[in-house]
């Protein structure tokens, strides 16, 4: 932030060119990716000639769960952890929120939203509170809660129900509409796409500006060095998974609000946000990385689920080609990070 | 209370290190106390429910069949072993088994059950070929390459059901005989199980290549060094760990005589939870079968006690999760402060 204020007018113009160079080397990946999507979307202009504003919309609908439950996961990892639970988390809170709405007055929503949200770090905070608490490592901890949120999401609702007030489903579909912007500009930009940046910045500004943010990258760089350095370690690795937890109670809203009621059954999310976080540039050692990165690979790995719709692949195939991707993307991941541990 | 608990007595200090080198070395001695504690309250849960008792109570249908349900999850949490002793997971079993059962089921109209059944343990085979690529070769945590692999493998089952959506799946005698049938009172699912126990005992203890599997998950940087290939020996414990689950599944079929695509899938969790709770560490170089077996026991009595009770599913999950957690914690605390 420093770096960009023109302190010193005098050697301006040569840092300029050289803070150039360092915002390109260091988010090298994120242009990467960038370029990909740029090029996917080519490919599905291509291949599907009346692509427009409603397919556009479609995407990031779809993408919007995948893209909360990505943002918990990036949360968890960069903490030094990962968050197994998170699909369950979406669950359990996606059957809570319907259960609650269910014949409920369109005012009582907000209550609902409210009350999802802190529930959203409530859980999380217990799967934190659990690692802290154990000393076992996270990745048991987090499977362990994987059965016991799913346990709880099947006690709340034993099969798909509930339902949801008419304008937080509004507020999901179709595109922002204001009458001083022309409509060719707002027909591309979703309600969606609002709530995904809303939704993401009110926890990330925040944080990355706090005592807290620098804390997590902090533990999840080396805990013993954060510990010396006078970082409240187990606040800030339980302050990781309340966070995971509120980003998964997102993603559970955007779920009820897509489909109108819930299912106790978790979705694909985990997987899919696993794949994301490694895609988006994150290394699963923790420590490393940031938002939009895995944010980007969320739409990159949903548009080539779009794509393969329009190829009219079957959609058990479909499933079949998302899961071999999602795998090689680990694949190639792990042996990145190992080459990156040895040299 | 805490005041008590810091200044303890040398012969309560004295007990507690007994009770430790107990758990940490026979964990099957207090898991057989266990077992026998929970056998009793069912046996009077049983008796307040139904009003009826046998010998001492002791029904011996609701043992064998007890035992019956038992065995497909000692199969499968016989893999999980296997797989934890290095330190891994196998997150595929429940995926696993069902698609050797739905395989098996859909071919047996076509083709003779002897031919079916080693046929439904090929795609098995090859889905632990891959967790074992992925973990041993790539380096991937097996936890997210095994759920990866099954992730992949339930989207190849569902390929795979649109190509025989016409033929009518089937249960063949023989599996259904080994699955729910009994001779002279005993399951003869034994018949599996007990070449299927002897071969995990035996290559677990009294193979090298059982003894790498300990080195491996005590200290991998050591195993290496000292000339153990790791990465072979990963792909073929993956592989073994998908024909165990494979095996598993065929024998769940047998027993539950229906194949959906959501089969032995419930049989995930508790397939852990058993393994941890027979006293094989999840963080490797600890455990075996016989407490594992054990613990598919116990978690079947615990079933029991559950559908006696009318427990809805829910809680079942919760249960199952919440004694992974605690196991495992009283474990981390056993080793690393005893």
């Amino acid at each position: 932030m420093s770096a960009a204020t023109p302190a010193s007018p005098t050697v301006q113009g040569s840092s300029a060119s050289t803070n150039a160079r360092r915002f390109l080397k260091r988010n090298a990946w994120l242009l990467a990716l960038l370029v990909l999507l740029a090029v996917m979307l080519v490919f599905t202009k291509f291949i599907q000639p009346d692509y427009g504003p409603r397919a556009f919309v479609i995407l990031v609908v779809a993408a919007l769960p995948f893209a909360f439950a990505t943002a918990g996961q990036t949360m968890a990892i960069i903490a030094g952890g990962i968050d197994l639970s998170i699909a369950a988390m979406m669950a359990l809170i996606s059957v809570t929120a319907a259960s609650l709405m269910q014949g409920q007055s369109g005012e009582f929503g907000i209550v609902v939203v409210a009350l999802v949200l802190a529930m959203g770090l409530g859980v999380g905070a217990i799967n934190g509170i659990a690692v802290v608490f154990t000393r076992v490592p996270d990745i048991v901890v987090t499977l362990s809660f994987f059965f016991i949120w799913e346990g709880a999401a099947l006690m709340v609702l034993d099969s798909p129900g509930g339902a949801t007030t008419q304008w937080l489903r509004d507020l999901l579909t179709g595109t922002v509409g204001a009458s001083f912007i022309p409509t060719g500009i707002t027909d591309w930009i979703p309600k969606a796409l609002i709530l995904l940046v809303v939704g993401l910045g009110a926890v990330w500004i925040p944080l990355k500006l706090s005592r807290l943010g620098l804390g997590l990258y902090a533990i999840g760089s080396d805990k013993q060095a954060a510990f010396r350095s006078g970082v409240p370690v187990n606040r800030t690795k339980v302050a990781s998974y309340a966070l995971a937890g509120l980003f998964a109670s997102m993603g559970a809203l955007a779920l009820t609000m897509n489909t109108g009621n819930a299912t106790p059954i978790q979705g694909p999310y985990l997987m899919a946000s696993v794949a994301a976080v490694v895609l988006g540039g994150v290394s699963l050692a923790g420590g490393k990385g940031g938002f939009v990165g895995p944010i980007v690979a969320v739409f990159i790995l949903r548009l080539a689920r779009q794509d393969l719709t329009f190829m009219q692949v079957d959609p058990n195939i479909a499933q079949v080609v998302e899961g071999l991707i999602m795998v090689s993307v680990v694949l190639v991941g792990a042996v990145v990070a190992l080459r990156s541990k040895r040299s | 209370m805490s005041t008590a608990a810091q200044t303890p007595t040398k012969s309560s200090t004295l007990s507690l290190t007994g009770l430790r080198n107990l758990m940490r070395d026979k964990p099957i001695i207090p898991l057989l106390i266990l077992l026998g504690v929970l056998v009793l309250v069912l046996e009077i849960g049983w008796g307040i429910v139904t009003k009826e008792t046998g010998l001492l109570g002791l029904n011996d249908r609701w043992i064998a069949n007890i035992v019956k349900f038992a065995i497909p999850l000692a199969i499968l949490a016989g893999a999980q072993t296997l797989t934890m002793i290095t330190g891994g997971i196998d997150l595929s079993v429940g995926v696993v088994a069902t698609m050797s059962a739905f395989v098996m089921a859909t071919q047996v109209p076509t083709m003779d059950p002897i031919f079916a059944i080693p046929l439904a343990l090929v795609p098995a085979a090859l889905a632990g070929l891959a967790s074992g690529i992925g973990v041993g070769i790539f380096r991937v945590h097996p936890l997210i390459m095994t759920l990866a692999v099954g992730l992949v493998a339930e989207g190849f089952l569902l390929v795979y059901q649109r190509t025989v959506l016409g033929t009518s799946a089937r249960v063949p005698e023989v599996l259904s005989w080994l699955g729910t049938g009994r001779s002279f009172g005993i399951p003869n699912a034994l018949l599996v199980f007990i070449p299927v126990a002897l071969f995990i005992w035996y290559l677990t203890k009294r193979t090298g290549y059982g003894r790498t599997l300990y080195a491996i998950g005590d200290n991998e940087g050591a195993a290496r060094l000292s000339g153990v290939r790791v990465p072979y020996v990963l792909i073929l414990l993956y592989v073994i760990s998908a024909l165990l689950a494979g095996v598993g599944g065929l024998v769940y079929v047998g027993l539950i005589k229906a194949t959906t695509l959501s089969l032995a899938v419930p049989l995930m969790l508790p397939s852990v939870a058993a393994a941890v709770i027979g006293g094989t560490s999840i963080f490797g170089g600890r455990g075996g079968y016989a407490g594992t077996v054990v613990g598919a026991l116990i978690l079947g009595v615990l079933g029991t006690l559950l559908t006696l009770l009318k427990m809805p599913e829910g809680v079942r999950g919760m249960l199952f999760g919440g004694i992974i957690l605690l196991v495992t914690a009283l474990y981390v605390r056993i080793t690393r402060e005893g």
